[in-house]
């Protein structure tokens, strides 16, 4: 069972949210200050793929996020519900899809840049991007077993 | 902390000043302002981002974007930043190659007419 785990509807506005809630497991689960804003950024990244890849298949239904602290590795996943031949978000779309100058996959590209270990599964259930950071267990402020699911 | 964005003219350069962080949520604000910019004319952009706390690809995007208008009427468009938090997503990408990015805006603004 995740450390943490959160569901958001599909709004950009709440990729903050999911990014300050990451941050702030990553730190008691004992990630390193240094590496903190990289947390945060990939997640936002990976949220903010999502987030895309549901307004445009599904905008129904929520987003999830699994934070975990598992003594030497903290590990974050983000999965949408857009089965992948669809989930343009993860490679195939065009800067002219999401109104910026670069692919969609631009996000996924910067999340192996930051991440320490990244994988990335797409099913026909949707895709999920794994992510993992090195944790110092004696730092770590003993977080365990909180679930706060559901969309807001 | 939410996207709070400003603008003035000096020395003939258009200073975009950004502050807050620029996001999927936000950065729709700032491509905006970017566009209308443009299209009143102004080719010569510098954006101040040394109050900018936080930065994803869709920012990189929409910085990128307005590079692209500018350079499309012969403009520039330039960087004031700092913050290495900031700068490491531009030299994870490989941008820092592709923008001129200065340490203060007098600096900005110097090396552009230096140029010119």
């Amino acid at each position: 069972m995740a450390t943490v785990e959160v569901a958001f509807t599909p709004l950009p506005a709440h990729v903050r949210t999911a990014r300050l809630v990451a941050t702030a497991v990553a730190r008691r689960s004992g990630v390193e200050e240094a590496l903190l804003d990289e947390v945060r950024l990939a997640v936002g990244e990976a949220c903010s793929r999502a987030v895309e890849a549901h307004r445009r298949h599904c905008p129904a239904e929520p987003i999830r996020i699994e934070m975990s602290d598992l003594g030497e590795q903290f590990e974050v996943i983000v999965r949408d519900s857009v089965p992948s031949p669809r989930a343009n978000g993860a490679g195939n779309g065009t800067a002219a899809d999401n109104g910026t100058a670069f692919p969609a996959g631009f996000g996924l590209a910067v999340i192996r840049g930051l991440a320490d270990d990244v994988r990335i599964s797409a099913t026909g259930s949707g895709v999920s991007v794994r992510m993992t950071w090195p944790a110092d267990q004696g730092q770590g402020q003993g977080v365990q077993g909180v679930s706060g699911g559901g969309a807001p | 902390m939410d996207l709070k964005l400003g603008h003035y003219n000096k020395d003939g350069i258009e200073v975009v000043d950004v502050e807050g962080e620029i996001d999927v949520y936000t950065a729709p604000r700032l491509r905006e302002l970017l566009i209308d910019l443009v299209n009143k004319n102004n080719y010569q952009l510098v954006v101040n981002m040394e109050k900018v706390e936080f930065l994803d690809s869709t920012g990189l995007g929409v910085l990128v974007g307005g590079l692209k208008r500018v350079r499309a009427h012969d403009g520039s468009l330039d960087l004031v930043c700092t913050q290495e938090r900031i700068l490491k997503i531009f030299r994870i990408t490989g941008l820092t190659k592709v923008f001129g990015i200065h340490d203060t805006v007098d600096l900005a603004i110097a090396a552009r007419k230096s140029e010119k």
